[in-house]
């Protein structure tokens, strides 16, 4: 909705991006206007380390359907291990 | 025509990057200064700003994401930009005033000035419409202009409203019936403001079209509400930017 409104919360971990594995800090969650996927919104998360620059950063943009799926999947990992 | 990226003096004196479109003849032009929306500096506004060079104007689109990655893709800065909560409102008009020197600078140029933005430019040209010298200005579906942001949203994205006494120049408004932000109750809200103040304006909702029915490039695009609205853009720059 054109808000930059994001959920923020601090990772421990890597990401794999452009220029290969990196430190991440930070991830940024929305639910606002993806940059590529045709749909008017998407759930968007951006891995990044804030200290390395915008380039820095692993995106991914899913349906609603796929992140909630995602949630699910993450939480049935977690509790399996 | 010709298409170049230009150094612009922008907010506080910082050099940003702008994509710089114009017809090849003398002049006198008319200008406009285009808004990019959330998503970025990307192809598809410079696309626009083309589009108005195509048109007979001098158009230039100040890359308003340039400080949090103006050597990176147009994406990865917006998204640097979405991580810190947007572009504060002054830094946006300390630029567009920067773009609106520029165009101004231009011997080519007829002095006539205009703006045009999309979904959060759209907001921008609402509030640089009441703080700029500007001629003409045109918003495209720009939400939170007369509606309070959500809970938990960034205080960057405060309604701007309470400024509609100082609008200085005519203002088109395009919008959808089928958005939501800004959904036609906020843009019936805006116009009633304007009407309060006398000011002179215009406001178009297109059915059938939702947010972001100008964006070729993506689902949104509604083809009859763009084309009907880019017949409004040109008749409303056409009156008002012209010469005396």
């Amino acid at each position: 909705m054109c808000s930059h409104a994001i959920e923020k919360t601090s990772v421990t971990g890597s990401g794999k991006g452009t220029k290969g594995w990196f430190s991440l800090s930070t991830a940024c969650v929305c639910f606002d206007h993806p940059y590529f996927t045709p749909l008017e919104r998407t759930l968007n998360i951006d891995f990044i380390d804030e200290a390395s620059g915008p380039e820095a950063r692993v995106a991914v943009e899913l349906s609603p359907d796929s992140a909630r799926a995602l949630m699910r999947s993450i939480q049935l990992a977690l509790e399996a291990g | 025509m010709m298409a170049e990226t230009v150094t612009i003096a922008g907010h506080g004196g910082d050099r940003i990057a702008a994509y710089f479109a114009r017809p090849l003849g003398p002049g006198p032009y008319p200008a406009v200064v285009v808004v990019h929306h959330m998503p970025g500096w990307d192809e598809a506004t410079k696309g626009i700003t083309l589009r108005f060079a195509s048109r007979g104007y001098a158009a230039i689109c100040p890359h308003l994401h340039y400080r949090e990655g103006g050597g990176s893709s147009p994406d990865d800065a917006a998204a640097a930009v979405r991580a810190r909560g947007g572009v504060p409102d002054e830094r946006f008009l300390g630029d567009a005033a920067g773009a609106i020197d520029y165009l101004r600078s231009l011997p080519y140029c007829s002095g006539k000035v205009g703006a045009i933005g999309y979904c959060s430019g759209g907001r921008q040209v609402f509030l640089a419409a009441c703080s700029l010298p500007l001629d003409a200005a045109v918003d495209c579906y720009g939400g939170f202009v007369a509606e309070s942001p959500p809970e938990g949203m960034p205080l960057r994205m405060a309604p701007v409203i309470d400024r509609a006494a100082d609008l200085r120049c005519p203002l088109l408004g395009l919008f959808g019936a089928e958005d939501s932000h800004p959904a036609p109750a906020e843009t019936r809200r805006t116009a009633e403001i304007l009407e309060q103040h006398r000011k002179a304006f215009e406001f178009h909702t297109f059915p059938g079209a939702g947010h972001g029915f100008f964006a070729t490039d993506r689902p949104s695009y509604r083809v009859e509400a763009a084309n009907q609205g880019w017949q409004r853009v040109f008749d409303w720059f056409g009156r008002h930017l012209a010469s005396a």
